[in-house]
């Protein structure tokens, strides 16, 4: 009995001491995370929420908030104006958002053309990826020169050795969103490139040459083992597309300042129309509330699917 | 590989021959990698010529490649029209900042998410991937109200500070953290060395490549960042170069284009150097983590 009883004193101190240990452990860990933790409080979670209650409220800076309940998002949703306001924003995102079907075909036709082992093909991966590495906003820069709406315009000079009509490009209300997508296309290709060649890099070659042992040419290897084994990578660059979609805010800032008539008023766009424009913090809130359901909504499908991948791959 | 994009073929004719057709593809792949390349490069062509012409060139139909006379002017006239290298100089400050500030506080939370067990491990983790959800856009306006309060618009610190930690950081110097063997550290237990001593002197330099990766993505995002620093800034001394060439080219009224392609050489070229200096690594992290840079 005596024997069991010092038996179990032991394994009691030893957990306590092992508790202790664990304790102070916990301490260190948390020690280690303050630094990111503080800041995510402070500028990430902290601000979501303030984005939630302040949707709620009728606050036009420099005056105090005010409670209106749902008012911001009857606004956005239900008013005359601002429905159709925030309606056109919506609808404009989406037609922005064509440009990642283009993007992801470009990427892939070049992708693959790049997985080979030829001499050069280095210097053709740094070309492609030159745009996505340069800077928005110089970027937008450049590109305003090329749109140029005079003949000396790059595009337009084009045009008018085709000896087709000049344009007012991101001056015409009707060409200024295909404007921004092209340019969107342009300098998002380098990046889905990288991504694509991983994927196609990852794909067994024994079934390739299984399937040309089966007789299959080019056409149909493409289709039956590069495209289905790609699926879950073109799924990701589409869903980074998107969010990026929902983003992107810098050429439209430098280019179109959300114009020709409001042709290429994005929902971050009008965001930030709202807040540091209009300085309606409580509407600008509620778009951001809006925005945030979308991402996180498309986020939760990436998660989804890059796990998935991860457990198959 | 090279054989992927070649139809097999069983005639035996030279030409439907597989050498023919391996040789014909390898043209045509040449052909059309070189004019999509340089279709790519071209805005990048048009900008360097129209950073050295003059007026009289800009404005002319048809439109001129290579400069009559090479006019260096438009660079000086960049830097003497704004402050361009106050702007380098601002954004120099920021970027390095984060990136230092990004490295020290990813590698500490990702050294605790790797190689330590305690209590809310879990929650802890997915809090962080919740940050991955939370757009710019949606903190936007509370973080600008937070800085206000703070009396951090146009500082250095309100343009470091919100930045310095990464959730996309953590994820990946946690996975190079969860390679060390653990018998590492229990050798280095026995051998008296402190936990955080051996994070340093001995987990840092065997995760160098990932360090490196993340360190040039914090770079490369921060000097490219634009929408924070353009509400964060009002004060033209405390522009990182992105606002600074925005103003520029809105204020000038939108003419001196010679001028304004110089300024964009001027924002792009440290970039591109840096890439090329370190271009495997970059384009490596970005294909095994999936992150934009």
């Amino acid at each position: 009995m005596s024997e069991a009883e010092s038996l179990a004193k032991m394994t009691i101190s030893s957990s306590s001491r092992k508790k202790q240990r664990q304790r102070k452990e916990n301490l260190s860990a948390y020690a280690y995370l303050a630094p990111s933790l503080l800041i995510f409080a402070v500028f990430t979670f902290f601000p979501a929420i303030f984005s939630g209650v302040a949707s709620f409220f009728r606050w036009n800076l420099p005056y105090d908030p005010v409670f209106a309940g749902l008012k911001n998002y009857e606004f956005l949703f239900v008013d005359d104006i601002g429905a159709a306001e925030f309606g056109n924003a919506v609808l404009n995102t989406l037609y922005f958002m064509l440009g990642i079907p283009i993007n992801i075909l470009v990427s892939l036709w070049i992708a693959v053309m790049l997985n080979r082992r030829l001499p050069a093909v280095g210097i053709f991966r740094t070309a492609f990826f030159l745009p996505t590495l340069t800077s928005m906003a110089a970027i937008s820069v450049v590109w305003m020169w090329l749109y140029h709406p005079a003949d000396y315009g790059l595009f337009n000079s084009i045009l008018i050795r085709f000896g087709l009509p000049i344009q007012a490009w991101l001056r015409d209300p009707l060409l200024a969103m295909p404007c921004l997508i092209v340019l969107g296309v342009w300098r998002g290709m380098g990046y889905n490139i990288v991504i694509f060649l991983a994927g196609l890099q990852s794909i067994p070659h024994d079934l390739y040459e299984a399937s040309k042992i089966d007789g299959a040419n080019w056409f149909g290897q493409f289709r039956r083992i590069t495209l289905p084994l790609l699926s879950p990578t073109t799924f990701y660059i589409a869903i980074i597309g998107v969010i990026n979609s929902l983003k992107a805010f810098t050429e439209i800032d430098i280019m179109t300042q959300g114009g020709p008539l409001g042709a290429t008023t994005t929902l971050a766009y009008y965001l930030y129309q709202y807040a540091f424009q209009y300085f309606q913090i409580g509407l600008a809130s509620t778009v951001a509330v809006v925005l945030f359901v979308f991402i996180l909504v498309l986020t939760l499908i990436q998660f989804k699917v890059v796990e998935r991948r991860v457990h198959y791959g | 590989m090279d054989d992927i994009a070649v139809p097999e073929v069983k005639s035996q004719t030279y030409l439907k021959s597989k050498r023919f057709q391996s040789a014909a593809g390898k043209w045509l792949w040449y052909i059309v990698l070189t004019l999509s390349a340089f279709i790519v490069v071209l805005p990048f062509i048009w900008m360097a010529s129209t950073s050295l012409k003059g007026p009289g060139e800009i404005f002319t139909y048809p439109p001129q490649w290579i400069p009559q006379e090479w006019r260096f002017q438009n660079y000086i006239d960049a830097f003497q029209a704004a402050p361009f290298a106050r702007y380098f100089y601002n954004s120099a400050v920021v970027a390095i900042c984060v990136t230092i500030g990004q490295l020290v506080s990813c590698s500490l939370a990702a050294y605790a998410f790797a190689r330590m067990e305690f209590k809310g491990k879990g929650l802890l983790f997915s809090l962080f991937l919740t940050t991955t959800m939370i757009s710019t856009q949606v903190t936007l306006v509370p973080s600008y109200l937070i800085i206000q309060k703070l009396h951090w618009i146009d500082t250095y610190q309100g343009l470091i500070v919100p930045f310095i930690a990464n959730a996309f950081g953590v994820f990946m110097l946690r996975q190079a953290f969860m390679t060390i063997p653990d018998e590492l550290e229990e050798a280095a237990k026995l051998d008296g060395c402190s936990r955080l001593r051996f994070m340093i002197q001995i987990c840092l330099p065997l995760i160098k490549p990932a360090l490196a990766a993340q360190a040039l993505f914090a770079f490369m995002g921060t000097w490219n960042a634009y929408l924070w620093p353009l509400v964060i800034t009002n004060r033209q001394e405390m522009r990182t170069l992105q606002i600074g060439l925005r103003y520029f080219v809105s204020q000038e009224g939108g003419t001196q284009w010679g001028v304004y392609m110089a300024a964009a050489m001027i924002v792009i070229l440290p970039v591109v150097a840096i890439y090329f200096t370190v271009q495997k690594s970059f384009v490596e992290g970005i294909a095994t983590t999936g992150l934009k840079g």
